[in-house]
């Protein structure tokens, strides 16, 4: 049941942050935003010790995309990249308690 | 729906799911660091698994699960691709550094037969000291720089003297101090915690899941995985730490790799040698 629910969270995640149509954010403000947010997530989940390479690779792609003027695409990666770094924060807070279910006793 | 409204559902989601399972699970805290009954339960649950298997055959990783690349492995180390390196770490363990002094003057018994007694824990630091920290702390000890701890020269020195204890069962010691204990079960709770985009933790591969294909590689049992240490990997088309194991495992999983010796990394070799007690040393392996 609670790895169901881990699942469920986490697909739902992923749904959000790769299958959805971006959402024409057209400008550099909103870029500049986005990237502010997922960046502090991905602090935070650092502080977490429990980052994710795929996090990074988002947060770099949506650089990419804004030093080549495509604030759309940069946008929608770093909201990507802040819905993946969310989803390692409720990982990382989750298994503080939930290792112990797979531990051999 | 738009992107903005799917990510606000998906947080909420998560959180929601978060102190649901926050509220319904109890403290780990609460439970009492018993490491002699983790072992004991930790060797019947992979000797019941596997109850074909030799107890000091888990020491040989994926080839004690599948018996054609046991046969493979056999003829293998007729030629081992280890030889290589461990003759390179026995030329650089004995070699003096600039002051004279080698890496026998670092370790009991000259360095010689000593692998199966690391990790200690350290009373005077109060942390765990792993046998390529150690090495390290020599080095800088005696006015030489340290080594990558996931580079060729770091896993000849470790194969070295992984050698000279080849068949001596591991034998780590946690004294009755808390921050022994501390470390321990720290080492215990990363061995079992998921992390990484694909959810894993090293007891999914290496607990769930040994002698099952994961891609084309056959899985290693937890038990005994660190006797084998360090290894030639035909992946790497080279020798691989500890510390190399440890983090492309993370990477693996699309986690971030902490750096090589962090605590985490510390204390879970700490555990996982412990609950590997008795088990004879193995290493320098060979896996494919």
């Amino acid at each position: 049941m609670r790895n169901g629910m881990l699942n469920f969270a986490l697909v739902l995640s992923f749904l959000a942050s790769g299958a959805m149509p971006a959402r024409a954010a057209g400008s550099e403000d909103d870029f500049k935003a986005a990237y502010a947010a997922a960046d502090a997530a991905n602090k935070e989940a650092g502080k977490l010790r429990n980052q994710w390479t795929t996090t990074a690779n988002t947060l770099a792609a949506a650089k990419k995309a804004a030093d080549a003027g495509d604030f759309d695409k940069a946008t929608a990666s770093a909201k990507e990249a802040e819905a993946l770094a969310k989803a390692s924060i409720f990982q990382a807070t989750s298994e503080k308690t939930r290792w112990k279910e797979m531990e051999i006793r | 729906m738009k992107l903005r409204s799917a990510i606000t559902l998906a947080s909420a989601a998560l959180v929601i799911a978060a102190l649901t399972l926050a509220g319904a699970l109890p403290s780990g805290a609460a439970d009492k660091v018993d490491p002699v009954a983790d072992a004991k339960a930790f060797r019947k649950f992979f000797t019941d698994k596997f109850p074909k298997v030799k107890l000091e055959d888990f020491v040989n990783g994926p080839y004690s699960m599948n018996e054609d690349l046991y046969r493979q492995w056999q003829e293998k180390e007729q030629f081992p691709p280890y030889e290589f390196s461990l003759e390179m770490g026995k030329e650089m363990f004995s070699k003096p550094f600039k002051n004279g002094k080698t890496y026998a003057d670092c370790f009991p018994n000259g360095g010689i037969g000593v692998r199966q007694n690391y990790p200690v824990f350290d009373d005077k630091e109060g942390k765990v000291i792993t046998l390529e920290l150690a090495l390290n702390r020599c080095r800088e000890a005696n006015g030489e720089a340290p080594y990558s701890y996931v580079r060729d020269e770091m896993a000849a020195l470790t194969a070295y003297m992984a050698f000279t204890s080849r068949g001596k069962p591991m034998d780590i010691k946690i004294p009755d101090d808390p921050r022994a204990l501390a470390a321990y079960e720290n080492g215990k709770e990363y061995f079992y915690t998921r992390r990484g985009q694909l959810n894993f933790s090293c007891a999914t591969c290496h607990v769930q899941s040994p002698g099952e294909r994961i891609r084309a590689e056959v899985l290693a049992p937890a038990l005994g995985i660190v006797n084998a240490m360090p290894i030639y990997r035909s992946e790497w088309s080279g020798m691989g730490t500890t510390s190399r194991r440890f983090t492309t495992c993370n990477s693996q999983i699309r986690g971030v790799p902490l750096s090589p010796q962090d605590d985490e990394y510390r204390n879970v070799e700490y555990y996982l040698s412990y609950v590997s007690n008795g088990l004879p040393i193995s290493g320098p392996g060979a896996r494919p």
